[in-house]
């Protein structure tokens, strides 16, 4: 398993912490992940409000990026598949293919900017979630296998968000999403049952109409009340779920705090790597609830100690 | 007297040679920036010509609830000429790009595209509601122009100068402080400052071609 890895802005900045997780459980589990040299922003949600051509040709360029690199690394060098933590960057990375593959003006266009570069947009790169690699190239099993600290006892509700399954659903139900259930229970967790795991946090409005955000993060936190922590596959989801959760619960007539992490940040945990180095300290709203329950993984375990490095060999 | 000084910068106001009286401009050249904004709707129209006002879209947007038009009654809106109504309505400034209405729309428009496609077009509109609302995509793309990677606190500085309300900061003021405490704040530089000039600029001459 080789990847050519896509952080994206946030990775590099408020949401590290993800970076840090994904880069460790992924080498955990075998795989090879390498940054792409040279990568710039993909645009996130804006630039679409602001330039069509730019939509597409920020994006490409980082895909091209990818396939120039392959092309010099021999003529049999196979494209890797690009590697995409953050939902709103795998979103305009995919849909470079999905339209201007069926739109040659488009792509004549992509390709007459990427010029300036001397770069070409093939398309021969496949553009893949995080969360798809993880359920479908790794699998449950190998993640069951990694573990040696099971999180038992912690209810986890999995929250998707919009972007990596809509509009354009490649690896799961866009409407009711359970793609993240395996894996969940191979780190020997519980998934909480609830119907907000695919519900809007209101993405950037929170910058831009914040009394309208705060409502629809103040749904899903009510709604997550009975679990121990969320756990988020896109830094915007993440921010917006745990950076206002005083103002989004009063919106809403009141609750209790809910914990935040990423899905990488609690396979970690499992896995049994160390805390700093999953950057947990950056997390904005651990519970007292949730680390109580997370701090027994080990008492569960008693073969098991902490360690940077643990040994086992992926299948 | 002449009105248009009214919006002209002061030093242009001042200067002596302005005779000219603009009354005697003769008949309407064709305004450029008015038919980019036409051609911006079109490609709107075009979008949601399908549409068969069934209500799905509003059924399952999120934001329904804050939006002056609902999106079903915009695209109507839009198909049958009321394209001032649709400009100066908020509905489209938000949507959070959840696509709930693209996946849902039984005739499969691109929903979510055709509010971006608004946004877009509210741009070569222009006006006071326009700059407020826009500011935020603005200062996002000028930021990845410059940087060639987004940097949040550099963002969120520019975006407060363009919002020019001295009190919008103090709304994220608590936040930007836990942030600075986590380290997920900060002005460092970017690597690939520059990076991306030529791309803008050869994306600029080319969305500039009429």
């Amino acid at each position: 398993m080789k990847y050519a890895y896509y952080p994206g802005c946030s990775l590099t900045e408020s949401a590290r912490e993800y970076d840090a997780s994904t880069r460790l459980v992924m080498a955990d589990l075998g795989a090879q992940v390498e940054e792409i040299e040279d990568w710039t922003c993909c645009g996130a949600s804006a630039v679409e409000s602001v330039s069509r051509l730019l939509t597409y040709t920020l994006p490409a360029r980082n895909l091209a990026l990818v396939e120039r690199a392959a092309a010099s690394a021999g003529r049999d060098a196979r494209v890797p598949d690009v590697l995409v933590p953050c939902a709103a960057c795998y979103l305009n990375l995919l849909r470079v293919g999905e339209e201007a593959g069926r739109d040659r003006a488009l792509a004549g266009n992509i390709n007459e900017v990427l010029a300036v570069e001397d770069m070409h947009w093939s398309g021969a790169a496949r553009v893949r979630h995080l969360l798809d690699v993880l359920v479908n190239d790794v699998g449950a099993d190998a993640v069951r296998e990694a573990v040696i600290a099971p999180l038992k006892g912690l209810v986890v509700a999995p929250y998707y968000g919009c972007q990596i399954l809509r509009p354009y659903p490649k690896f799961d139900d866009p409407e009711h999403p359970r793609s993240m259930e395996p894996l969940i229970e191979a780190l020997g967790a519980e998934t909480y049952a609830w119907s907000s795991g695919a519900r809007c946090c209101g993405a950037s409005l929170m910058a831009t109409k914040k009394e309208v955000a705060l409502r629809s993060t103040g749904r899903i936190l009510l709604d997550a009340q009975g679990a121990d922590v969320i756990v988020t596959v896109c830094p915007m989801c993440q921010m917006n779920l745990e950076a206002y959760q005083s103002e989004a619960l009063a919106a809403v007539g009141g609750g209790e705090r809910v914990a935040v992490a990423y899905l990488p940040q609690l396979m970690g945990l499992a896995f049994g790597l160390d805390e700093e180095a999953l950057l947990l300290a950056r997390n904005m709203e651990l519970t007292r609830r949730f680390r109580d329950k997370v701090a027994r993984r080990f008492a569960d375990a008693p073969q098991a100690e902490p360690q940077a490095e643990p040994e086992t060999e992926p299948a | 007297m002449a009105p248009a000084t009214e919006h002209a910068d002061a030093a242009t106001a001042k200067a002596p040679e302005a005779p000219r009286a603009p009354a005697a401009a003769p008949a309407p050249a064709p305004d450029p920036r008015a038919q980019a904004l036409e051609a911006a709707l079109d490609e709107v129209r075009h979008m949601v010509a399908g549409c068969m006002q069934c209500g799905t879209c509003s059924a399952s947007c999120p934001n329904q609830f804050a939006m002056d038009l609902t999106p079903r009654r915009m695209w109507r809106l839009l198909l049958h000429g009321y394209a001032d109504e649709v400009m100066d309505s908020k509905t489209f400034y938000l949507c959070s790009s959840c696509y709930g209405c693209t996946l849902r729309c039984p005739r499969g428009l691109p929903l979510t595209r055709a509010m971006a496609a608004l946004k877009r077009a509210s741009i070569l509109r222009g006006g006071p509601g326009q700059r407020r609302h826009g500011a935020f995509y603005a200062t996002f793309v000028d930021n990845v122009r410059r940087l060639g990677r987004v940097n949040e606190t550099d963002l969120m500085a520019h975006y407060f100068v363009a919002l020019r309300d001295p009190l919008a900061p103090f709304s994220f003021m608590p936040l930007g402080l836990r942030m600075l405490a986590k380290g997920k704040a900060g002005l460092h530089g970017s690597p690939q400052r520059g990076r991306l000039g030529p791309l803008f600029a050869k994306v600029r001459e080319m969305e500039e071609k009429p």
